[in-house]
């Protein structure tokens, strides 16, 4: 090899203004909505502190390692994922297919999330907040009856944000004022994402650290609210019992997989735009530690403040209580305080049982509002909205709580949409000449055209639909070959020389063995199992329905055929790119019967990809 | 005459308690919840505060009727106890020995609600009247939601950031095609008369030009 200096060629490629972007990028991407709803609910149910046990395990020998190949891949390959898995081996592209798929279908539904969020946002403006009262009836007599029965929050976020039907077979109409923040939302996308990463890349200091601060200012609220230290301890008091259940493993090691965004293409093309000879490794450990910290984190202020809202619900109950005593025995007010409401009652209860029986008093219990646990989008818009009305200077909280919410999801859909634009600008679909700005135009428009279907009536219930089918079992399937296609098709030993060349290092045996032989048979499991409880009971959901005898509890129904057709569709699509891809270069080439033999992978390497 | 007096008393208390009674016909009852409303600024309940309850009554009776007869001598307060809580009724004056219909009292009341709340520096919630229900206010409604406004303004300027990007990015595009097309207008000046590959500005030598094959002309004669 000649000593020639290292003098990047100038192969055109846009790249980071300097590495912190990247890695912030890279973070962005990983730390995003799930961090803050998802990760202390598995916490919360699974044991407290002792999930921390599996959750570690997981990220050891799953998470490090697939984060690592993938940066290592897209370093070493300077393209996409369609582009660099068909660099790889023709039969393997259909894995960078599968993967643009999943990311397009990702796209559309994450910033539908984003939509909701955006419109608490511009809701959070008024006093009082527009969640807190519940509207009044058509003659003015008491409170709507939908929003009496059921809580003004749950009332705000299912019928004025989502106007929500029924049922999913009965789509509604399209809610204008959804739309709006929809189109608002995308068109922050495009704004960010124009130009590709030399956009995203100034936008993600402000998206990727924003969070940060915010989150910081909910720990020190959290902390001084009154009951924050109940919900601490809830959480964090280990259960080792609990990890005796298989599926606190299965959730700590999908929760990792789906937390570090791997398998979306994303990553691949972040860390494309890198200069070869990057430390991709300390990379990939940085990131991966960051998104772990980050969700351990974000659950301190979330329990905090669901402690103090079991606290003041438990206090609600209580005083509630007291009122109804107070009022029947006609006795001075503050005489039944909450330190000596029990011994009253049982004074009471000793003296007029009758009386208390005829009461109906409520049993309050502190463990029994600790218990309920809530993830997802409940969290938000309905446990976390509720907290913030009972803190002082509400309207500031919300405020904060939901442009933080809305960074998050911001970050991380700039890695989707990377893993969507990336590759289509190197099939070049478009001509060179065409500016980029257009592209990204058109990715947004039609994303937005697509996405309007989630804003109708039923949309709710198509989203939870999406969350669970198509970015779920694709990825997983995906992941597994990706890693036997660098390990046993692309060779491991050419891609340790790669990453030696990349890194300045030898590989580490860790990275061999996790590579060669846990991460794939760990991805085997988890796919097995999670396709096998999947399969246990019909898949169902739960409907808001006001006309239901048990309302406000929601109506557990289950999916017509057709819309699980639909499930199952969006499940295999993105799967059966892989061989369907693998099939069509085989085909072809038996077609051509006389062609130029099967080119083997050895031609190309990481550094003659530089030459 | 002592006696008599002491008679009509006496049955004019009677017939007062027989009046004022709980669950008794066209009688109310009332609670007050002082110390929740005001907390340390709480007044105490006394015969005082009963008078002028007393007194607000029977200015809402008049207020509602509009023929002052009846006195604060015509509502009756009964069994006041700690919470505070107590009846009261209100009676005719001018048919012995009645009270004045709920419906009307329960009309009277309502009018006047918010004049009797200030009077004690109570709300609805602290000074209930247990039968009669308040209208609920309406929740203030400003004619453009303030949604609108603040939606207008984001969109604004993200709107404006988009603009402000598409603008500069074509200008960069001109700028660069300006820049392509005034080389490559450069490189055709540069199209001058060649002779043997070598412009001819580079010869403008008065000696002439040196060929080099031909330089080795003084050696031609060996040298001596």
């Amino acid at each position: 090899l000649s000593a020639t200096p290292e003098i990047p060629k100038e192969d055109g490629r846009p790249k980071w203004d300097n590495k912190f972007q990247y890695i912030l990028s890279c973070i962005g991407f990983a730390v995003g909505l799930g961090n803050v709803w998802r990760f202390p609910y598995l916490c919360q149910i699974h044991g407290g502190g002792a999930f921390l046990i599996p959750y570690f395990i997981a990220l050891l020998f799953e998470g490090i390692p697939l984060l690592h190949l993938e940066l290592a891949l897209g370093q070493c390959l300077r393209k996409g994922s369609i582009g660099a898995w068909n660099t790889i081996s023709p039969y393997l592209g259909g894995v960078g297919v599968g993967s643009w798929v999943v990311s397009v279908l990702v796209s559309l539904y994450y910033n539908t999330v984003l939509t909701w969020v955006m419109w608490y946002f511009i809701n959070s403006f008024q006093e009082p907040l527009p969640w807190s009262v519940c509207p009044l009836n058509e003659n003015r007599t008491g409170f709507n009856e939908e929003c009496y029965e059921s809580t003004s929050v749950n009332y705000f976020w299912y019928r004025k944000t989502l106007n929500i039907t029924p049922d999913i077979t009965e789509s509604g109409t399209l809610q204008w004022w959804l739309i709006l923040c929809s189109a608002t939302c995308w068109a922050v996308v495009y704004l960010c994402t124009i130009r590709g990463i030399e956009t995203t890349g100034k936008a993600i200091y402000v998206t990727a650290i924003f969070p940060y601060l915010v989150l910081t200012i909910f720990l020190i609220q959290g902390l001084t609210l009154p009951g924050a230290t109940d919900g601490l301890i809830y959480l964090f008091t280990p259960n080792l019992n609990a990890l005796k259940n298989p599926r606190v493993w299965l959730d700590a090691a999908t929760q990792i997989f789906f937390s570090l965004s791997l398998a979306f293409g994303g990553l691949i093309a972040f860390s494309s735009y890198n200069p070869s000879k990057n430390d991709c490794e300390k990379d990939a450990v940085t990131v991966a530690i960051v998104n772990s910290m980050t969700s351990l984190y974000a659950s301190i202020p979330v329990f905090s403040v669901l402690g103090f809202k079991a606290t003041t619900a438990y206090w609600d109950c209580l005083d509630r209580n007291i009122i109804s005593v107070i009022n029947e025995f006609d006795l001075p007010e503050e005489s039944i305080m909450r330190q000596n409401y029990t011994s009253w009652i049982s004074f009471l209860n000793s003296s007029y049982p009758e009386k208390i029986a005829g009461l109906k008093l409520k049993s309050c219990d502190l463990q029994e509002f600790l218990d309920q646990s809530v993830s997802g989008t409940g969290l938000a818009f309905i446990v976390f909205t509720q907290a913030i009305i009972l803190m002082p200077g509400s309207q500031a909280w919300a405020i904060l709580f939901f442009i933080m919410l809305f960074s998050l999801g911001l970050s991380s859909m700039f890695g989707n949409i990377e893993g969507v634009f990336t590759p289509l600008l190197e099939l070049r679909i478009i001509s060179k000449s065409a500016p980029k700005e257009l592209l990204s135009g058109v990715i947004c428009l039609l994303s937005f055209l697509m996405a309007l279907c989630f804003t109708l009536g039923s949309g709710s219930y198509w989203i939870d639909i999406f969350d669970r089918y198509a970015a779920t079992v694709p990825l997983l399937v995906i992941a597994f070959f990706e890693v036997i296609g660098v390990v046993y098709i692309y060779k491991i030993k050419r891609f340790s020389k790669d990453v030696k060349w990349m890194t300045g290092r030898k590989l580490n045996l860790y990275w061999q063995i996790t590579w060669k032989f846990i991460s794939p048979l760990l991805l085997l499991i988890v796919f097995m199992a999670f396709v096998t409880l999947q399969m246990q009971k019909p898949p169902s959901y739960t409907a808001w329905n006001p006309k239901y005898e048990g309302f406000p509890m929601k109506e557990e129904k289950v999916y017509p055929p057709w819309v699980q057709a639909i499930c199952v569709l969006l499940a295999a699509l993105p799967c059966v790119c892989v061989p369907l891809v693998a099939l069509f270069h085989l085909v072809k080439r038996k077609c051509r019967n006389k062609g130029p033999s099967f080119v083997l992978p050895e031609v190309f390497s990481c550094q003659g990809a530089n030459s | 005459m002592l006696r008599a007096l002491l008679l009509t008393l006496s049955v004019v208390a009677i017939a007062h308690a027989e009046l004022c009674k709980p669950d008794a016909q066209n009688a109310f009852k009332v609670r007050i919840s002082i110390k929740t409303a005001l907390g340390d600024n709480a007044y105490a309940w006394d015969a005082n505060e009963e008078y002028l309850f007393k007194a607000m009554v029977a200015f809402a009776m008049r207020r509602y009727s509009s023929k002052s007869t009846t006195q604060i001598s015509n509502v009756l307060l009964c069994n006041v106890t700690d919470r505070v809580s107590f009846w009261f009724v209100v009676t005719d004056s001018s048919k012995n020995v009645t009270t004045v219909p709920g419906s009307e009292v329960e009309a009277a009341i309502r009018m006047n609600r918010n004049r009797i709340n200030s009077a004690f520096l109570l709300s609805d919630k602290t000074l209930q009247f247990l039968k009669i229900t308040s209208t609920l206010s309406p929740p203030v409604e400003p004619s453009t939601p303030v949604w609108l406004i603040v939606f207008g303004v984001v969109l604004c300027l993200i709107v404006a950031g988009i603009v402000f990007l598409v603008v500069s990015g074509i200008q960069k595009h001109k700028k660069k095609n300006k820049e392509s097309t005034e080389r490559e207008n450069l490189e055709e000046k540069v199209e001058v008369t060649l002779e043997n590959g070598i412009p001819c500005e580079a010869l403008d030598l008065k000696a002439g030009r040196i060929n080099g094959v031909f330089a080795a002309d003084d050696e031609r004669f060996t040298s001596l």
